[in-house]
């Protein structure tokens, strides 16, 4: 058990050295989630303004949207590069060490993760400076940091299974529309019940994305809503558990050492 | 003969983006799902914003929100095909181009042809798809002749920009580079509500935009009511003269670079 | 007790799914201490062999002991023993070479002091100390393959597996590299498992050589068994004259029977007991002048020839995919 922790541990730090070391990924996946979370709320202000509209501003309603925007971009990338090392052989070089086969896999995930936290911690940072008050109290920080872990390991799951099932980086790459799609048919810039087009509403109601962006937003704009705050979790960690047993078997199947 | 060479040049860069991108899905569906994910996204999932007071769009929201779709693919088509010069220049096949063709700048004015060739099939398939649901277009032939027009030059300036980012980059570091200008540029602008019901920064920001008049005179050509369209084909005319710089001092940079 | 490291296989298969067979039954045996040169072009099998040998890959049929542990039963004990530098350098190009080498000591459970002192051992040893703070996507070919090395030999193995190390080096970083294999056999007693599509490579470096072509094991000895299994020196003229051919024919095949020579010239392979001397007088004698004379000795080349029918150099067909 310690030896498995050990070999997380550095697999993890290699991952997050990797990651660091191309600022270009990084500064997108920290960036352009605040960029869209600005544009959308500049644009969508006056929505704050429809009758039955949770929230007094655009902006605290939309707070929610970075920290799974962000999520997703730190999991593709940490798949991609899990990609990358079957691609180049490296997981093979890996392989050949006493390295346990749940620390191989979990490495790229596990710094995606701490990534999500890291950038948590930058949006809410910069929500406070644009005047938006957490109505769960520092007590909530906390738990919007778990959900943003949460988010960043459920969309990493799905993406460390398929990099396994098909060894390369581009199908990898290829999930991110994909992902996209499951962002944008949610409750991500409208609250359910003010979405007009039932076809929409369906299903933004069957998408978990929503309940996770429905978990950090109720964090923000409505205090403590143990509903909102179990379906996010609930959701969240059947995703992870979903797509861990997808990467396990897919990792049987790659993994071929004896 | 050096118009010959420019044209033979360019058509032999053309075909091959345009085989590449139709033979490779992995290519033509994300340029396919952006464009989409953002029309149904933002046309099923915000348009009880048209409820606000003040929103006055006669042919209804589908509409509004395609007019910024088909601008946004367009320019954003663009940016997809500077992925592609990037990753011709990591790989190698950029300097075979180079080598290879007598008139260069024909390899820059072939990239940009196989990118229009590519975003005509995107933005057909969305036209369908926002008809199927349920889109009103008021804008007679004449007016969306002129539209297609005034989108096929934003596709050529988003192309010569990101040619220039790659030419000079000649990395996929580039991406974020390409991307988010362009972003900022199609966000900062009325894409939720018209321009008069914006309201703070980013009135003030889609004042000075130069997206602003494309993406109103866009809206206007789709309601059968063209307004400031001669001020919009001035300004994507003035933007392409600009970005055709950009992109052949973009090209001799890389020549230099050998 | 003394560590076994000896590599044995019998009988190893691994099979394509519905295709051919990638290794066709090989059976070998590596002594203690010795370099095992796997020879044969690409496609043959050699780096799934080493896939196998090293635990990557299950034999579909057979069976390989290696540091006297079952290759399938006992992979983690297996992969205690070896280390390995395969085909792909597979480094992590935004780690710097300190970083690998911390890596691969923590993945091995070295202690932290040990895993520093290690890592700046093995950097001299490769030559890496100046370069070993930056990122490997700045190395050279050689720098690479280099580390490579370096990070096969953390943990101290008895049993090295190198997979063609030196595709695509320059003259030196080869020559500095097989010097390095040469003394880890010698000095550290280190068991050299190699595969080379290069015959001097496996001439010079390896003790015995194992020439496999279509996952076979079509020879295996010394280099110098297997060429004289091939038979005598062969030699080749051309006269001055392109009419004293027929003289020159007559007059060489004295020493030795005809072969294939080169254009407008005539070679024979000498018989036991004559030499080029002998030739040399002879022509002398006739008073044939010749513009080339060459002794041309049998070469790994000329074994692979006579027992495939091809050349080796030239007989690469595909790049050799792993068999899955």
């Amino acid at each position: 058990m310690t030896a498995a922790l050990v070999q997380a541990t550095y697999l993890t730090r290699r991952a997050l050295d990797r990651a660091i070391r191309q600022p270009g990924h990084i500064f997108f996946a920290l960036v352009f989630p605040m960029v869209f979370l600005f544009v959308v709320s500049g644009g969508l202000d006056r929505a704050a303004h429809l009758p039955g509209f949770p929230a007094d501003s655009f902006l605290a309603f939309a707070l929610a949207i970075p920290f799974v925007h962000g999520g997703l971009f730190v999991a593709i990338n940490a798949a991609v590069e899990l990609g990358r090392d079957i691609e180049t052989g490296f997981l093979n070089r890996l392989a050949l060490t006493p390295a346990r086969s749940v620390p191989l896999v979990l490495g790229h995930l596990l710094a995606a993760a701490a990534l999500g936290v890291g950038q948590a911690l930058v949006y809410l940072g910069v929500g406070t400076l644009a005047g938006v008050r957490l109505e769960s109290g520092l007590l909530g920080v906390p738990v919007i940091l778990a959900l943003a872990a949460l988010a960043s390991l459920a969309f990493g799951s799905l993406g460390t299974a398929i990099a396994l099932r098909t060894g390369n980086s581009e199908s990898v790459q290829g999930l991110f529309p994909v992902f996209f799609v499951a962002l944008f048919l949610s409750s991500m810039v409208m609250p359910r019940h003010l979405i007009e087009a039932d076809w929409f509403r369906a299903i933004a109601t069957l998408n978990p994305v929503s309940y996770l962006i429905e978990g950090l937003r109720s964090l923000v704009i409505a205090g403590w809503d143990g509903q909102a705050l179990a379906l996010a979790f609930g959701c969240g960690t059947a995703l992870v558990a979903a797509a861990l047993a997808a990467s396990a078997a897919a990792f049987g199947e790659r993994m071929t050492r004896t | 003969m050096s118009g010959a060479g420019v044209v033979s040049v360019a058509r032999g860069v053309a075909w091959r983006g345009i085989h590449n991108a139709f033979t490779n899905p992995a290519l033509l569906v994300p340029a396919l799902m952006f464009p989409m994910i953002f029309f149904v996204g933002f046309a099923g999932g915000v348009a009880r914003i048209r409820q606000v007071p003040g929103f006055d769009y006669p042919p209804g929201y589908e509409a509004f929100q395609f007019a910024f779709v088909l601008l946004q693919s367009a320019a954003m088509g663009g940016v997809f095909t500077g992925f592609g010069i990037a990753r011709d220049f990591e790989h190698g096949f950029a300097r075979r181009l180079m080598l290879a063709a007598p008139r260069r700048s024909g390899i820059v004015l072939g990239y940009a042809a196989a990118t229009m060739v590519r975003w005509l099939f995107v933005i057909s398939v969305v036209f369908v798809v926002g008809l199927v649901l349920g889109m009103q277009v008021f804008g007679g032939p004449v007016d969306l002749l002129g539209l297609l027009v005034l989108a096929l030059f934003v596709n050529f300036a988003g192309a010569l920009w990101a040619t220039g980012v790659a030419m000079r980059v000649r990395s996929t570091q580039a991406g974020p580079f390409m991307q988010l200008p362009i972003f900022l540029l199609l966000f900062l602008a009325p894409v939720f509500v018209p321009f008069q019901l914006l309201e703070g920064w980013l009135r003030s920001v889609a004042t000075l935009n130069p997206f602003t008049p494309l993406l109103e005179a866009a809206r206007s050509l789709l309601a059968g009511a063209p307004t400031g369209v001669g001020v919009a084909f001035l300004a994507v005319a003035g933007l392409v003269v600009a970005l055709s710089l950009w992109a052949l001092t973009g090209l001799r940079s890389a020549e230099r670079a050998g | 007790m003394a560590r076994d490291n000896s590599i044995h296989a019998e009988g190893l298969v691994r099979e394509f799914k519905k295709g051919p067979r990638a290794v066709d039954g090989i059976d070998l045996h590596v002594s203690p201490g010795e370099i095992y040169g796997f020879l044969g072009p690409n496609g043959a099998g050699k780096s799934t062999t080493v896939h196998m040998l090293t635990t990557l890959l299950p034999p579909t049929a057979g069976t390989a002991r290696v540091g006297g542990y079952d290759v399938v039963r006992e992979g983690p004990k297996v992969r205690s023993v070896i280390g390995a530098a395969l085909q792909e350098a597979a480094l992590d190009p935004f780690l710097t070479a300190r970083d690998h080498l911390r890596l691969q000591g923590a993945l091995h459970g070295l202690p932290r002091a040990e895993r520093k002192r290690r890592g700046q051992e093995l950097l001299e040893r490769v030559g890496l100390t100046l370069a070993a703070d930056r990122k490997v996507k700045g190395y050279s070919g050689g720098m690479k393959r280099r580390l490579d090395l370096a990070l096969a030999l953390v943990h101290r193995p008895s049993i090295l597996f190198l997979d063609e190390p030196t595709t695509g080096l320059d003259p030196q970083s080869r020559s500095a590299l097989w010097g390095e294999v040469g003394r880890l056999a010698k000095s550290d007693g280190v068991t050299v498992f190699l595969t080379t599509q290069y015959l001097e490579e496996a001439d010079i470096l390896a003790d015995r050589v194992g020439i496999i072509a279509s996952g076979r094991l079509v020879a295996e000895g010394t280099p110098a068994e297997l060429k004289a299994e091939i038979g005598s020196p062969s030699v080749e003229a051309i006269p001055t004259e392109a009419g004293d051919r027929p003289a020159l024919a007559q007059t060489l095949e004295r020493f030795g029977g005809s072969v294939e020579g080169p254009r407008g010239g005539v070679a024979v392979r000498l018989d036991h007991g004559h030499d080029l001397a002998d030739v040399v007088r002879a022509l002398d004698a006739e008073g044939l002048q010749v513009d080339n004379l060459h002794l041309h000795a049998p070469t790994l080349d000329d074994v692979f020839l006579a027992k495939t029918g091809h050349r080796l150099e030239g007989a690469a067909e595909e790049p050799e995919a792993v068999a899955s």
